[in-house]
């Protein structure tokens, strides 16, 4: 076990934003909670590809036409965040398509507590 | 036109999709009309794209005309093409079933769910042709997110089972996407064909290990292997017939194709992935103890069947895990079988709630008198679910128990046999039932209806006639088709 170097500590903060996601989806028993813990565990996702992106004394990477090969470690790489852009439209649309089965939860049992709905299907 | 049949593979059930929900606004008719054309294009296309993976050669298109790694790149080789194959014929089979099932709800409804199902099936059509490793977690959630849809339409208790599996499978999605920026970390590049070549230098780097694992997690609860199966037997007991009958048949599959391409096609340098399939083979094996023993626990036919694809998905991961060319062999001639077999159980299961009402055991006393030749279809894909030579089941079982057999894993082939066993008792529970007891209710007037629409009879009456072809031509199955999907030394 080796302790959080400073310049990993980026990925320790991701890492802690991950399980706290992960832990309010476990833990809470109201849906939309959940729900909010999944979103937390979605953006941990994000965060940690975005620092992958990172880079010191790096700068944006648009390249001049007359450019052709520049040199990769002027620039900050741009690939990461056009992936997470695509996450996080995918993120979007889960939490569209989930508060909507929420919204069809409550309409039907009235309730959108874990325990009270457990009971109510139950019956 | 042949250079394009990946690409043409997603395009086309996608554009169909967007136009289907404006066609349904003139004519729901005319919507369902353009469906079954796309998917009979698709099929069309799949068989296509096989043939040429088969006589030519791997197809490879670069996406917007850039090559790879920078560029998205789609590939066909005989493995994809064969789960193409299988995904679109078994879409058209069961959109065809969905006709009689459709015609009890509202009619503005049709339109939306003939543009999701095609939006799954785009999904998982995407997943297999897909050569980048970001571009199969998207098509993952595309997929992800139509199942959910779909799930939804099987009423209230269908709304909770979606919602937990919504949670769940984003979980499952948000690990491989991890596991995806861990390998991205460490080679820079997303391509799959490109990621072996990178990967090779790194070895046994712990980064590696934690990317391939929480990899091969997220795509184990999309299959849902146990003991991350939670999501599953709501899903399918609760979820409208044609729905389960296509999802159950295909779509944990898809997951298996992924899980096995990954394992076996990129990150075969990294020393980890022979101790994931260690340990894989042991979560199948019980898997396969496990989802028979609680199959036979329940009275809901539908749930049973469910835990039922519990424990046949672990013969599949057991076949991958065990990994000599025979039980590869044995696992895909499975991924076939099953979805046939399955895919058949569920809509004659369907079939039968729609016709009777029934869906536990006890209520289908009876039934083989109302639904004869459902019930022999059911009875035939029972036998192949078994193992029974001539069916198709008997054959990829044999594989997998001669390979288990070959590697010295004598607590695998016992969980094969104990598992048939189980199989057998809780099927033939059924089928003793529908043929042997009496209609509970003889007073009660017989329905004037007898047997189903021939909309839901014809794609079960086929998916039993596969089972027994399946098991007649299997060595040419293997021998033309599974022998070159398996994976080679070098690469794809």
């Amino acid at each position: 076990m080796t302790l959080p170097s400073p310049g990993h500590i980026h990925f320790w903060l991701s890492g802690a934003l991950l399980l706290l996601g992960l832990y309010g989806m476990l833990a809470s028993p109201h849906l939309v909670r959940k729900l909010m813990g999944m979103n937390i565990m979605q953006t941990a996702i994000i965060v940690f590809f975005l620092t992958l992106a990172a880079k010191t004394d790096a700068t944006f990477p648009l390249i001049g036409q007359d450019e052709l090969a520049p040199a990769a470690e002027g620039y900050v790489n741009p690939l990461p965040h056009a992936l997470m852009l695509t996450a996080i439209v995918v993120g979007v649309s889960t939490t569209g398509v989930a508060l909507a089965l929420v919204i069809r939860i409550h309409r039907h049992f009235g309730t959108l507590e874990e325990p009270e709905l457990l009971a109510k299907l139950r019956e | 036109m042949n250079a394009h049949l990946p690409v043409l593979l997603v395009v086309v059930p996608l554009l169909a999709a967007a136009i289907i929900p404006l066609v349904a606004f003139r004519s729901a008719r005319l919507a369902r009309g353009v469906a079954l054309a796309t998917l009979a294009v698709t099929v069309t296309i799949a068989y296509a794209a096989l043939g040429r993976a088969l006589e030519v050669g791997v197809i490879r298109y670069h996406l917007g005309g850039w090559p790879p790694p920078w560029g998205i790149e789609y590939v066909i080789d005989p493995l994809a093409g064969g789960m193409a194959v299988l995904i679109a014929s078994f879409a058209l089979i069961a959109a065809v079933y969905a006709g009689p099932f459709l015609a009890t709800v509202p009619r503005r409804g049709a339109g939306g769910f003939h543009a999701i199902y095609l939006l799954l099936v785009t999904g998982l059509l995407g997943m297999t042709v897909t050569g980048d490793l970001f571009n199969l977690y998207v098509f993952l959630e595309i997929s992800s997110l139509a199942v959910y849809a779909l799930i939804a339409l099987g009423g209230p208790l269908g709304v909770v089972a979606s919602f937990r599996y919504l949670l769940l499978g984003t979980v499952a999605g948000s690990f491989y996407l991890l596991g995806i920026g861990y390998l991205y970390a460490l080679t820079g590049t997303l391509n799959m064909a490109d990621m072996v070549i990178r990967l090779a230098p790194l070895g046994d780097s712990p980064g590696v290990s934690v990317g391939v694992a929480l990899i091969v997690v997220g795509l184990a609860i999309k299959m849902a292997l146990f003991p991350l199966h939670g999501w599953l037997p709501d899903a399918y007991t609760f979820a409208p017939a044609p729905v389960t009958g296509f999802v159950a048949a295909v779509m944990t599959k898809v997951g298996a194709y992924a899980m096995f391409r990954i394992l076996f096609f990129v990150v075969t340098p990294a020393a980890v992935a022979s101790d994931v399939l260690v340990l894989l083979g042991w979560a199948a094996a019980l898997a396969v103890i496990a989802g028979s023993a609680m199959a036979l626990a329940q009275t809901n036919v539908h749930r049973m069947l469910a835990y039922s694809s519990v424990g046949q998905m672990g013969y599949i991961v057991m076949g991958i895990a065990i990994g000599t060319p025979l039980a590869l062999t044995g696992a895909l001639l499975h991924i076939l079988n099953h979805a046939v077999m399955k895919g058949c159980l569920f809509l004659t299961a369907g079939g039968v709630l729609f016709r009777t009402g029934a869906s536990d055991v006890a209520g289908y006393a009876g039934v083989a008198r109302r639904l004869p030749l459902g019930m022999a279809a059911f009875a035939i894909a029972a036998a192949s679910l078994v193992g029974l030579p001539p069916t198709g089941g008997f054959f990829s079982k044999w594989y997998l128990l001669l390979a288990a057999v070959d590697s010295g894993l004598w607590p695998f082939a016992l969980a094969l046999v104990a598992s048939s066993l189980m199989t057998a008792v809780y099927l033939f529970r059924v089928i003793e039932r529908s043929y042997f007891a009496e209609a509970p209710d003889p007073a009660r007037p017989p329905s004037p209806l007898r047997e189903l629409p021939a909309g839901m009879l014809a794609p079960i009456i086929l998916l039993a006639v596969s089972t027994l072809l399946i098991g007649i031509l299997n060595q040419s199955i293997v021998t033309h088709v599974i022998a070159f999907a398996l994976p080679v030394p070098g690469g794809r």
